[in-house]
């Protein structure tokens, strides 16, 4: 339990300093800006309450948004993930359900479950945030090609990700029994 | 009332998601309003930190370059030094100047963090409300205009780029004086829009556009861009105009914070104007 706090309090550190120290200073052709560090609530464990991670979408969310002058927004977008995380659970559920105490990674599920979960809740999360941003239906298409891009890059990002850093997490839980 | 609580309780997960929502939008609501100060902002000390420390890596990076501007900025200068011009009368007398009062001020400040890639882009600069910084207040750099100060903490303030949707520059064709204002669509840092020039204004590519007097924000006459293309829509009065900014935004490390010393003069005298009204 202890060790997958501090995994997990690990990871939230990692991301937040990826996030914050280098991509959000990643300028190329104006409109890419990857936000990579919904992935700490994509992978807290299945046993964590829903209320709780509601709590900490919103936390990571405001954390953003005080490094970025991005006031609310990203807790906006990053509440809505957090909120719509149980749902797509429930719909991409495996035939004979998840397993108790299961992570949410391709190791564990496949790499098929874990596409479909990260599209998913990327993409929920990028077109909330960019409309946010704009908070206009003039711009409508500019929007959602902006949105459509960034989702594919922070998809790609983040399933790199998993597989360069992932295995340390699984040597983690053998240590743990 | 036994009925609203389990009302309550059943949908307590979609309640609470209502609740955090409603603060994240009062937030955003709050930082939307200029002459709001919000609270959650990179000039709180944590964030500053962590910004002005990648701030002083790239900075190092990129000496090369700022030395360049610096210097052609400095040549610029010598230009303009009394020594540096022929002196063709004969007779020299000391006059003592009063009427030509100094109106503006200028500190110098480093950009500790800046975006360009967002529909509304904020810079944070290192010089706050110990160094007399404070809110309205114009940002220049050597090439052109930055944008305004927005909030200021005690060593650090935020400044809204002109790279933002609510941003409204007053802006003047350099050659002719006709006056309109300059805003950014959202597309590019690299270029900006030019309303309210009227059909009959004749221009030409490669007009400069500078900042006008009606600010009481800015200087008169300090570079904004050059004129890219300029198009007259069907039935509109006036011209569709691309301005090439001067200022490349995505790699701004001094700039200035320039002090209108006469600001006050000013809005007193125009506030009695709408009392008449």
């Amino acid at each position: 339990m202890i060790v997958k706090v501090f995994n997990n309090l690990k990871r939230f550190l990692f991301l937040m300093l990826v996030q914050i120290i280098v991509l959000n200073h990643v300028q190329w052709s104006g409109y890419v800006n990857p936000y990579i560090y919904i992935l700490f609530i994509m992978l807290l464990p299945m046993e964590t309450p829903k209320w709780a991670v509601l709590m900490m979408g919103f936390a990571t969310g405001m954390t953003i948004d005080m490094f970025g002058n991005t006031a609310g927004l990203h807790a906006a977008a990053s509440t809505l993930l957090a909120f719509a995380r149980p749902g797509i659970l429930n719909l991409i559920a495996p035939r004979d359900g998840y397993e108790a105490e299961t992570t949410f990674t391709p190791q564990k599920l496949g790499l098929n479950w874990f596409l479909a979960y990260v599209i998913m809740l990327t993409v929920i999360h990028h077109f909330f945030y960019f409309y946010l941003e704009v908070f206009r239906f003039s711009e409508f298409f500019y929007t959602f090609f902006k949105a459509l891009v960034n989702s594919a890059i922070s998809i790609v990002i983040i399933v790199i990700g998993i597989y360069l850093f992932g295995n340390q997490s699984k040597a983690n839980e053998r240590f743990a029994g | 009332m036994r009925s609203l609580f389990l009302f309550l309780w059943r949908y307590n997960f979609f309640i609470l998601f209502l609740v955090m929502e409603t603060i994240c939008f009062f937030f955003i609501a709050r930082n939307s309003n200029f002459h709001h100060a919000s609270y959650i902002n990179s000039t709180n000390t944590a964030a500053a930190k962590v910004n002005s420390t990648v701030s002083a890596i790239t900075e190092y990076i990129n000496l090369s370059k700022a030395n360049e501007a610096l210097s052609r900025e400095n040549a610029a200068m010598h230009s303009l030094l009394p020594g540096s011009f022929y002196i063709d009368s004969a007779l020299k007398q000391l006059v003592v100047d009063t009427v030509h009062k100094q109106q503006y001020t200028f500190v110098t400040a480093k950009v500790i963090n800046n975006s360009v890639n967002r529909r509304n882009n904020y810079l944070t600069l290192n010089k706050g409300g110990m160094q007399g910084i404070k809110p309205e207040m114009g940002v220049v750099c050597a090439e052109g205009i930055v944008g305004i100060v927005k909030d200021t903490s005690s060593h650090f303030c935020s400044v809204l780029s002109l790279l933002h949707k609510d941003t409204r520059i007053s802006a003047k064709v350099k050659k002719n004086g006709y006056i309109g204002s300059l805003v950014w669509d959202g597309n590019d840092f690299r270029h900006a829009y030019l309303k309210d020039i009227a059909l009959h204004v004749k221009l030409a590519k490669g007009d400069t556009i500078v900042t006008s007097t009606f600010s009481s924000i800015f200087p008169e006459g300090i570079m904004i861009g050059t004129v890219e293309e300029f198009e007259a829509k069907e039935g509109d009065n006036f011209y569709f105009i691309v301005v090439k900014l001067s200022t490349d935004f995505s790699n701004l490390s001094s700039v200035y914070i320039v002090e209108n010393v006469m600001k006050g003069e000013q809005q007193v005298l125009e506030e009695k104007q709408t009392d008449d009204r």
